[in-house]
């Protein structure tokens, strides 16, 4: 147990370090000077030698590399250099709305879809599984922008229930907050739903025909119970791992929907990181993206041994 | 031979099934009846439709596509009324299974739920049907796994399918189905999948309940050294008919049928000496899809003894001298 666990960190780890290597290497293959990019048009070459001297440019890269993962191992992701402050601090000041917008979107997307695809298996090519089906795939192919745009109008402007855009005045409490959050966790729930339904349905369809659903019948348990505790008792592996996954996505910033609704998050963060050329933020956010995602693998791997007695740690 | 009502009878069942391709009816002519604190054994070839006529009986045909569609299977209640269970809603057979008539399955190591433990997955059933408390029922459970000899079965209770072997796991089914005492068992080739030292325990284990418990029991079977062993009467199935049944040792002493009669030729024990000396076990030609004329008996394409007669009308099930039933015309004549 202790082994599995020693060498499930390891695993963890190694992957942190490609990432870091992909990320360090990426950056320098892109075109052009960063110094001078960040410096603009009129920087003099003195300008330029200063800030590559500033950010150690000026040495091989061999030892920038080294350097650079020294800085990472000991959490330090570097300095912002437009918004004069710690590439840290500046995700974590953005992590709050990303955070809580991919748990109720997520939470949303699970309550629509595990629902919907257990019905849809139970009542296989009745009209109940056509309706599923075919909103799951209407879900799937709307843009979440448009949907986010006629949430905004309808809700929003019309109906005036929600915040049209935002995350509140600086200095508003916590529930207003949520509330400007309400409108695009509902967009991302529904949107993502469509994915989760498919899953749900076709892994319970799978364990639906197995003997031991038959066993469970011959035993007079009740429909719903059969359904609820012995088909989707062991239909869950796959439905954790696509919930997991899209939470991982959710979290690595839902780019659109947070320009769409003006959340200042993660994904935004990014955005406005690549369009100034602001490189230690952007490596900085992909590290802590690809840490989120590692540790989200990490839990689905800890819930699978919690519901399949078979999955050996 | 006079016998009590039996707790089972069947008559002239049938089941269709709607596929894509048009209704087919796998079982269309079947008569048995089980006895309590006696065995029935169901014989046939693989495909001749016996599963599917437990399944009917025990109401677990997929309802989506398929159902008994004639006939009349008649269970005798603990109360004495006797019930068409080809007639009862879904809903009053479902308080029927688990608690009078209970079933063991061929593949056991299919057959229980991966993801809960054995103890559970008998305790759940305890609790269902007789109102029980947990702790009650868990130790009910430990009790049955310690009545079909699974050693230490405090805790292996808490064991999980994939622990266990595939003997264990048919222990574990046959702990489950007498779990409520039923008065009837319905076992579809429970010893198919097993070892044959596993095999022979288990058989005999199924006997010793049934005599403990006084309980009917409907053994499928496509083997007839299994029949020998654990039968009373004998029901044999071809092409989803019955066509001869009869006492067990009348069967094997004077079967009538010409294809229980090949069947029994077909024992490996039966083998005879060819003429370079070694032993040769007979079999009989053809399968059981073989196409019978529309309205004819449904052995006549594989049958040694068919006259025109037997292509041309389809015989039906008739007692015959020596108390069997047979289901051939020229029974007489052979």
């Amino acid at each position: 147990m202790v082994a599995a666990i020693a060498r499930r960190l390891a695993g963890m780890l190694a992957v942190m370090f490609i990432v870091a290597t992909m990320v360090f290497f990426l950056t320098r293959l892109a075109p052009g000077d960063p110094a001078s990019l960040m410096l603009g048009d009129q920087a003099t070459a003195a300008d330029i030698a200063e800030l590559r001297k500033t950010y150690g440019l000026d040495r091989p890269v061999a030892v920038q590399y080294v350097l650079w993962l020294k800085e990472i191992a000991s959490g330090n992701l570097g300095q912002s250099i437009f918004l004069q402050r710690p590439v840290l601090q500046a995700i974590g000041e953005r992590a709050e709305p990303t955070f809580f917008l991919a748990l109720f979107s997520i939470l949303i997307a699970s309550l629509i879809g595990i629902p919907c695809g257990i019905a849809s298996a139970v009542w296989r090519g009745r009209v109940a599984d056509q309706t599923v089906s075919g909103s799951a795939m209407l879900a799937a192919s709307i843009p979440s922008f448009w949907l986010g745009l006629l949430f905004i109008q309808f809700f929003a402007v019309r109906l005036g229930w929600f915040p049209v855009a935002g995350y509140g005045d600086p200095g508003a409490d916590l529930a207003q907050r949520l509330r400007h959050l309400v409108l695009p966790a509902m967009v991302l729930g529904i949107v993502n739903s469509a994915l989760i339904t498919r899953f749900t349905r076709a892994s319970m369809l799978d364990v639906l025909s197995e003997d031991f659903v038959r066993t469970a019948r011959a035993k007079g348990l009740p429909e719903s119970r059969i359904v609820l505790r012995h088909a989707l008792g062991n239909a869950l592996v796959p439905i954790i791992t696509v919930v997991g996954l899209t939470a991982a996505l959710l979290v690595g910033g839902a780019i659109v929907t947070e320009t769409v609704f003006g959340l200042p998050g993660i994904g935004n963060l990014v955005v406005s990181a690549v369009l100034r050329r602001d490189y230690p933020v952007i490596q900085g956010a992909l590290i802590v993206i690809a840490g989120i995602y590692v540790l989200i693998n990490f839990t689905i791997d800890v819930i699978y041994t919690l519901v399949d007695p078979r999955v050996e740690t | 031979m006079t016998q009590p009502a039996p707790l089972l009878a069947i008559e002239n069942l049938a089941v269709t099934f709607r596929t894509e391709a048009g209704n087919v009816t796998p079982v269309r002519g079947v008569d048995l009846a089980v006895f309590a604190g006696r065995t029935t054994a169901l014989v046939g070839e693989s495909g001749s439709g016996k599963s599917v006529t437990a399944l009917a009986v025990m109401g677990l045909l997929p309802r989506a596509s398929g159902g008994i569609s004639g006939g009349s299977v008649r269970y005798r209640l603990k109360s004495g009324e006797t019930s068409d269970l080809a007639k009862l809603p879904p809903e009053g057979m479902r308080r029927l299974r688990g608690r009078e008539i209970a079933m063991i399955f061929q593949e056991p190591m299919t057959s229980l739920n991966p993801v809960l433990s054995v103890g559970e997955q008998i305790a759940e059933q305890v609790r269902h049907h007789t109102g029980t408390g947990s702790a009650a029922a868990m130790r009910r459970a430990v009790e049955m796994l310690g009545l079909v000899e699974i050693p230490d079965a405090a805790r292996r209770a808490a064991d999980y399918p994939h622990q266990m072997s595939g003997g264990m796991r048919q222990r574990v089914m046959i702990a489950l189905a007498m779990s409520c005492n039923p008065r009837l068992l319905i076992a579809d080739e429970p010893t198919t999948a097993l070892d044959v030292t596993i095999q022979a325990q288990i058989l005999a284990l199924v006997d010793r309940l049934r005599r403990e418990h006084d309980m009917g029991v409907l053994f499928i079977t496509h083997n007839l050294g299994v029949v020998a062993e654990i039968a009373d009467d004998v029901t044999v199935m071809y092409a989803g008919e019955a066509v001869e049944a009869a006492e067990v040792r009348t069967m094997f002493r004077d079967p009538r049928h010409p294809y229980t009669r090949a069947l029994i030729d077909c024992l490996p024990a039966r083998a005879r000496t060819g003429a370079d000396g070694r032993r040769v076990v007979s079999s009989i030609p053809g399968s059981v899809g073989a196409a019978a004329a529309a309205g004819g008996c449904k052995f006549a394409p594989r049958c040694s003894h068919a006259a025109p007669p037997c292509h041309a009308a389809h015989p039906i099930l008739e007692p015959s001298d020596g108390g069997h039933m047979i289901r051939c015309f020229r029974w007489r004549d052979l």
